[in-house]
């Protein structure tokens, strides 16, 4: 069986990759694909914590179905949005919004 | 006694409220109304005042069966504010004291006051209509009689400061009441600060007294103790300030306060300009009651001036003396009638002053040669010169209203067209010179003896003197005004000068009347400095002097202006640096403008400038700057890019994870 530090070694690389592209990717669409990769990170530990400590529940499961669905919605409005920002702006970086600090 | 209490809040509340009402509601009335409405409420309180004075004296009040002196009544007594913490049990009061001195007070503010509501409603009609600001005039007379009313019957030091800035504001605004007219406002800014320039004085003195005495209570500060001092000499035995005793330093400072008020060498600059005011207001304010507050402040505390603080009314004394004789100079050499009137004021009130600063205080048991003479001829001069000086001011005011001039230049003959104003007057001029029957032949003649009587030999040459030259300017006024040469315009003129309308003519006859009387009333049972009865004895040698000086005096002048001729401008000419001078007012007014300039303005107001320039908004000035950089400096913090925001985030994270695995 593999053990569960590579499962863990797996999402931290993931997390660590979503945070990076968050950082610094200058496109809108970039940057939510990385908060969906900061997800599956939280996912993956969800799922492996629960096979290797718990296994005759289900709680770890649910919770990363629950996951999986509101990051479809996130991903429904943010798109929503980012189509908004492109035709007022003309621009689809993330440098074109700055209204929130007013 | 229940019946002066009854009546007694009256008289300081009625003219009070008398102010707010008119005050608060001029713009519904006309001039005319908000003149009878201000001059109902004096009467009121003029016979309020009336009632409690004669109850005093007379009905047993101040004088219970069997007692040989005047009480000391304190009819009420409130407490106002309380001074816990620096010194306790030290409270300042509001409340109504009275003794013969306030008894006698009340007489004469009323009197005054009442006369000159009345007058006022012919001084302030001209040309068919009432003059536009009466409502405004009204109410701050009436201000004027709460505040003199409130300050001659306040029971301590403290409430009697309050009243003597009001009266200093009522006579600020009353002097500015024609405030289109630049000479008047500049007269009213010049009394206010001159008289509060004094009264900062007085405030020190009031604090050092206070200081140490632990009370502002005039009857506690007035007890003699056992040892047959006061409470204000007893509390302050044995300190000296600059090799000067401080008790004398702190009455001398109270003093000084009030020779800003009463106009003494060097304070009395005020005074000739405030005669830009509306004349009604000048009879009752520079005439006859605010100008002899000073003359009351130290009378108020004669026992501590006597007994502790002799050196300061020694000062008083020469002041005093000083003064008499300096305005009675300058007054001789005047062409404006009403400032002939001010400079006699000014040495009127200095007589005054030199009475009470040559009287002293006999203890009983140790034998003095001095006497409290001075005391009681000071409050009968200052009686008799506010009813006299009120109706010389009062007649000018008819003559000014008909000639409608200041300058004697303007006048001459007017005997014929104004026999009832030529009568009062010359009645005025006779009792200032010392002529009997007249009442100020009885008090100066007084004045003069208690000089005397107290060793004061050269105050008394000096008085004698000023007597003389007081006989010849009021002559020479009065000879100007009424023979001399008649101003060729009054014949051909429509509006021909003619005695006034019954309103202005009233109050001259009532003042005539009471001049005429008031030398006999027994003012040596009434009022005395112990409050005791004393004898008052004519000394024969005094007023054969004084007459004949008057009487010299009056000749002078009548040889000189009852008609024209050359000789006064002959002696004008001899004496031409004199004149100059005096005419000039011996260029005090200059001395002063110069101090202010170079001293106050140059030095000290320039370096007060630069601190405030440079040090006071220099220091807000920095922390205007800072907050400025600082703010500009972080400003860039919130730059609205999201991933900057995410930046600091993930680092604050890093940074508290770190912490909190590793401490």
């Amino acid at each position: 069986m593999i053990p569960v530090e590579m499962y863990l070694i797996v999402s931290t690389l993931l997390f660590f990759i979503g945070v990076f592209g968050f950082l610094v990717r200058k496109n809108l669409v970039g940057m939510l694909m990385s908060i969906e990769l900061i997800l599956n990170a939280v996912n993956i530990n969800f799922v492996a914590f629960n096979r290797y400590l718990f296994p005759e529940q289900i709680e770890g499961y649910a919770y990363s179905l629950f996951v999986i669905v509101v990051a479809a919605a996130e991903t429904a409005v943010a798109i929503a949005i980012f189509f908004n920002v492109y035709r007022r702006k003309g621009s689809e970086t993330v440098k074109s919004i700055r209204e929130l600090k007013h | 006694m229940e019946n002066i209490i009854t009546f007694a809040p009256c008289v300081l509340l009625l003219p009070f409220l008398m102010f707010l009402f008119l005050g608060l509601t001029n713009y519904k009335w006309t001039g005319k109304q908000a003149g009878i409405i201000g001059t109902a409420g004096i009467t009121v309180v003029a016979f309020c005042c009336y009632y409690i004075a004669l109850q005093y004296f007379f009905g047993g009040v101040g004088k219970p069966d069997g007692a040989t002196a005047y009480q000391t009544i304190t009819v009420f007594n409130m407490e106002w504010m309380k001074m816990s913490v620096a010194h306790p049990g030290l409270t300042i009061s509001i409340g109504f004291l009275l003794d013969p001195i306030s008894a006698m007070m009340l007489i004469v503010i009323s009197t005054v006051s009442l006369m000159v509501h009345i007058y006022s409603f012919g001084y302030m009609f001209e040309h068919g209509h009432y003059d536009e600001g009466m409502q405004r005039y009204y109410c701050v007379l009436s201000l004027f009689s709460f505040a003199m009313l409130g300050l001659v019957l306040a029971t301590n030091i403290f409430q009697m400061y309050i009243f003597w800035e009001l009266v200093g504001v009522s006579s600020f605004l009353l002097i500015g009441y024609y405030y289109k007219k630049p000479a008047a406002i500049s007269a009213c800014k010049k009394a206010f600060i001159v008289t509060r320039f004094a009264d900062m004085f007085y405030l020190i003195g009031i604090l050092i007294v206070s200081y140490y005495t632990k009370t502002f209570d005039f009857v506690e500060m007035n007890t003699l103790a056992e040892n047959g001092h006061t409470l204000v000499g007893n509390s302050m035995e044995g300190l000296t300030f600059m090799g000067l005793s401080l008790t004398t330093l702190a009455m001398f400072l109270i003093f000084l306060g009030g020779a800003g008020k009463s106009a003494m060498f060097p304070f009395h600059i005020w005074l000739p300009d405030a005669m830009e005011g509306p004349t009604p207001s000048s009879a009752l304010i520079h005439a006859a009651t605010m100008v002899v507050a000073g003359v009351f402040l130290v009378a108020r505390l004669f026992p501590v001036f006597a007994i502790d603080a002799p050196n300061a009314l020694e000062a008083i004394t020469y002041i005093g003396a000083f003064t008499a004789l300096f305005a009675a100079v300058i007054a001789v050499a005047q062409t404006d009638i009403k400032r002939v009137l001010a400079f006699s004021t000014i040495s009127q009130i200095a007589y005054m002053m030199v009475a009470l600063g040559v009287a002293r205080f006999s203890i009983e048991g140790v034998e003095h040669v001095e006497t409290t003479l001075g005391f009681t001829a000071s409050m009968w001069h200052l009686f008799t010169h506010a009813m006299f000086k009120a109706m010389l001011f009062l007649c000018c005011g008819c003559i000014i209203h008909c000639v409608e001039s200041n300058e004697m230049a303007k006048m001459g003959g007017l005997k014929k067209y104004m026999p009832i104003t030529w009568a009062c007057f010359g009645i005025g001029c006779l009792a200032i010179a010392g002529i009997p029957p007249f009442s100020g032949f009885f008090s100066k003649g007084e004045i003069l003896s208690a000089c005397l009587e107290n060793q004061c030999t050269g105050i008394y040459v000096i008085m004698t003197l000023t007597a003389g030259l007081t006989a010849f300017y009021m002559f020479r006024l009065f000879y100007h005004i009424f023979y001399y040469e008649e101003n060729p315009e009054y014949a051909t003129s429509e509006h021909k000068p003619h005695d006034q309308k019954w309103p202005m003519t009233l109050p001259l006859i009532v003042f005539a009347v009471l001049t005429c009387v008031c030398g006999f009333f027994p003012f040596g049972q009434l009022i005395t400095a112990s409050h005791e009865a004393i004898e008052i004895e004519t000394n024969w040698f005094v007023e054969g002097v004084s007459l004949t000086t008057a009487a010299l005096g009056i000749g002078i002048a009548y040889v000189l202006y009852y008609k024209k001729n050359d000789k006064p401008a002959k002696i004008m000419a001899k004496m031409q640096g004199l004149c100059t001078a005096a005419s000039h007012r011996f260029y005090i007014d200059e001395v002063w403008y110069g101090i202010t300039r170079s001293f106050i303005f140059g030095i000290i107001c320039k370096s007060i400038a630069w601190f405030d320039r440079h040090c006071i908004d220099g220091f807000m000035d920095l922390m205007g700057w800072l907050t400025n950089r600082a703010s500009s400096e972080s400003k860039d913090f919130q730059s609205g890019h999201v991933q900057q925001y995410a930046w600091v985030f993930v680092m604050g994270v890093v940074v508290i994870g770190t912490l909190a695995l590793y401490l």
